[in-house]
């Protein structure tokens, strides 16, 4: 993508300078509030004032610090998380005033614990069915972190604010969505990878009216580049969902597979990707609005979690995706265990070929990977009438 | 048209030469140049069949080596080249269990050999062609012995999985006096077992082919078959399955 499209250029570049950008905010007294999860209201972090950034999480380096604490057997994500911290290597971590995080999986509950003694660290209860009840007791968990931050930050967090505040997150919803959408076009104007570079970047940004400025322009240049031809794959490119573990650049070894082997990754169901891009909607209570929106989010620490089926099921469609891999870290036992039913569903409905691929951020398994996603895309290059 | 298929593995480099029927195969261990040993295979071959290397139309690789050639017309993943080479020895398979040096996999194929779905073991060497070395090993026996020694004996328990661990639980097992006959058929059983979990991930039919070097021990196609359930077919030369697919595609495309 580099040279051809200058929004990206300016996107790829965006980590390093968001973390001075940060320093300089705090310099002049903004707080912020570091986060590890979708779920996280970050309506609530914005109406506070306070600027929300997205914490690292998705490299192998500081795993083996995290080890000298976590077991080895816990997935990658949660060990590169504590790492980080533990190291004090992540750079957001560091100018973080709180963190805020949420009880999704038991490793991740477990580790807060670990980290709340690093740092300030606000711990939302989250319930793992999506009922009515579960959505009264969350919505009596985004106001206990009203509290939380009014009492620390010095500030009133007003109707106005919350409703400016989802105004500007719907809106960075949109524009997520739209540049997501461009990759509907077949072939896809821009790779999987640099898709994801754009996503993960986009998590750090300080300044959120000129980050969606931003993945807007990236949009409008991709829909020209594609109107011209342009792309780095052609028609018979098969065409992969990503779906499973959240993943980001550090953490990218499959996607990066894939396209070295001839797919194109053209939709990333997960965390960072299309589950991100649900917006709040209307209704008479804005803070009932927003809870619900967030309780909707279909992560596999639900039970059940049957909107991940739905929307899957709808994605392979949209995306006209011609295989689905689900990525799982090792220890992630919900996302694991999910696969099968995954699998199943997809089988029943969609009828696409499916993949699960175990694995963790390190390069060990490199060559075996490699192997099992090149026969994936034979597979689906003989299902399309190609050569056997 | 006659083509070559060479199927370059952790363990043995094999080559196929096919014009509608095989004309030579031959098999050479990889040992540490992958690259070397495919050329020799494939020099082997050729003088095996009387050619010369221009009377070949079409070089297809596959196995681990398979990048590493420059003389491949084509390169295609052993996943697809063992289904296609089963299917082409018994065309009734529906599923091809292939375990090699370093990977073992289930495959299910449909009624023109094609790959419809596959489970591969991650990336630990569990019932694997190196499994089963490490054990002879520990053992003192070569892999035919170790065979012998499984023939009629009573299955000790061993419970790891892993080579390593199941290491230390064999030299535990001698240390009590166990004897080797069952030691062998606890080996083959772990290594049965390991299948079986492999092969829940897929539709496994009745009619499964066994292919891979590790298919030559035929105890073991015993053990696997019974925890299984099904007769296995297996070929003669069940190491060969994969440079055979790789050389009927070449002959076919």
């Amino acid at each position: 993508m580099r040279d051809v499209c200058a929004a990206f250029d300016e996107i790829a570049g965006l980590r390093e300078k968001n973390a001075i950008a940060l320093k300089v905010a705090k310099d002049r007294g903004r707080k912020v509030v570091g986060t590890y999860c979708l779920f996280s209201p970050v309506e609530l972090i914005v109406a506070a004032g306070a600027i929300p950034v997205s914490l690292c999480g998705t490299s192998a380096t500081p795993i083996p610090a995290a080890e000298k604490v976590l077991p080895r057997s816990l997935c990658p994500l949660i060990k590169s998380s504590y790492g980080f911290a533990l190291t004090d290597t992540c750079p957001f971590f560091h100018f973080s005033d709180l963190l805020l995080a949420e009880t999704t999986c038991d490793g991740k509950k477990k580790m807060y614990e670990l980290l709340a003694q690093m740092k300030p660290l606000h711990l939302m209860q989250l319930p793992q069915v999506q009922d009515e009840a579960a959505l009264d007791y969350w919505v009596l968990e985004l106001k206990r972190l009203i509290t939380r931050l009014e009492e620390s930050f010095g500030v009133r967090i007003t109707p106005e604010k919350l409703a400016g505040a989802v105004l500007l997150l719907n809106e960075e919803r949109r524009s997520l969505k739209a540049l997501q959408d461009v990759l509907k076009r077949r072939p896809a104007p821009i790779s999987g990878i640099d898709l994801l570079t754009v996503l993960h970047n986009r998590g750090f940004t300080v300044d959120k009216r000129e980050a969606i400025e931003l993945i807007d322009r990236l949009t409008t240049e991709l829909t020209e580049l594609s109107d011209q031809g342009v792309s780095p794959f052609s028609d018979r490119t098969p065409r992969i969902l990503l779906t499973g573990v959240p993943v980001g650049i550090g953490s990218e070894k499959v996607v990066r597979l894939v396209e070295e082997l001839g797919g194109s990754v053209a939709c990333f169901e997960s965390c960072g990707g299309y589950k991100k891009v649900d917006p709040v909607l209307p209704g008479n209570d804005l803070l009932r609005s927003i809870a619900e929106k967030y309780l909707r989010v279909p992560c596999s620490c639900m039970s059940p979690n049957t909107g991940r089926l739905q929307l899957l099921e709808k994605l392979v469609r949209e995306f006209d995706a011609d295989g689905v891999i689900d990525l799982t870290w090792q220890g992630c036992h919900t996302y694991n265990v999910e696969s099968f039913s995954v699998k199943r569903h997809l089988q029943e409905t969609v009828q696409v070929p499916f993949l699960q691929i175990e694995t963790d951020y390190s390069e060990s398994d490199t060559e075996q990977l490699k192997v099992r996603i090149e026969a994936f895309l034979e597979v689906i290059g003989t299902r399309r009438g190609g050569r056997p | 048209m006659v083509a070559a298929g060479i199927d370059i593995g952790s363990t043995g480099t094999k080559a196929v030469i096919f014009d509608g029927e095989i004309r030579a195969s031959v098999v050479v261990p990889t040992g540490w140049d992958p690259k070397a040993a495919g050329l020799e295979a494939f020099r082997q071959a050729l003088d095996c069949a009387g050619l010369a290397e221009g009377d070949v139309g079409s070089i297809v690789g596959t196995g681990y080596g398979r990048v590493s050639l420059p003389i491949f017309d084509r390169k295609v993943t052993e996943i697809t080249c063992h289904a296609r080479g089963a299917h082409f020895l018994y065309p009734e398979t529906r599923s091809v269990i292939d375990i090699g040096g370093q990977d073992s996999k289930v495959i299910s194929v449909d009624e023109q050999g094609r790959v419809a779905e596959f489970a591969m073991n991650d990336k630990c060497a569990a019932g694997t062609g190196r499994f089963l070395q490490v054990m002879a090993g520990v053992l003192d026996v070569s892999l035919e012995q170790l065979g012998q020694l499984a023939v009629g004996a009573t299955p000790a328990r061993i419970s790891s999985m892993c080579a390593v661990f199941a290491e230390s639980e064999v030299i535990g097992l001698l240390a009590r006096g166990t004897d080797k006959g069952s030691i062998a058929a606890g080996i083959f059983h772990s290594i049965a077992g390991r299948i079986q979990g492999l092969a829940g991930k897929v539709t496994l039919s009745h009619r499964v082919t066994f292919s891979g070097g590790v298919a030559l021990n035929r105890e073991l196609c015993r053990a696997i078959g019974a925890s299984l359930g099904v007769d296995m077919c297996v070929p003669q030369a069940p190491q060969m399955v994969g440079a055979l697919g790789a050389a009927i595609m070449g002959f076919e495309a």
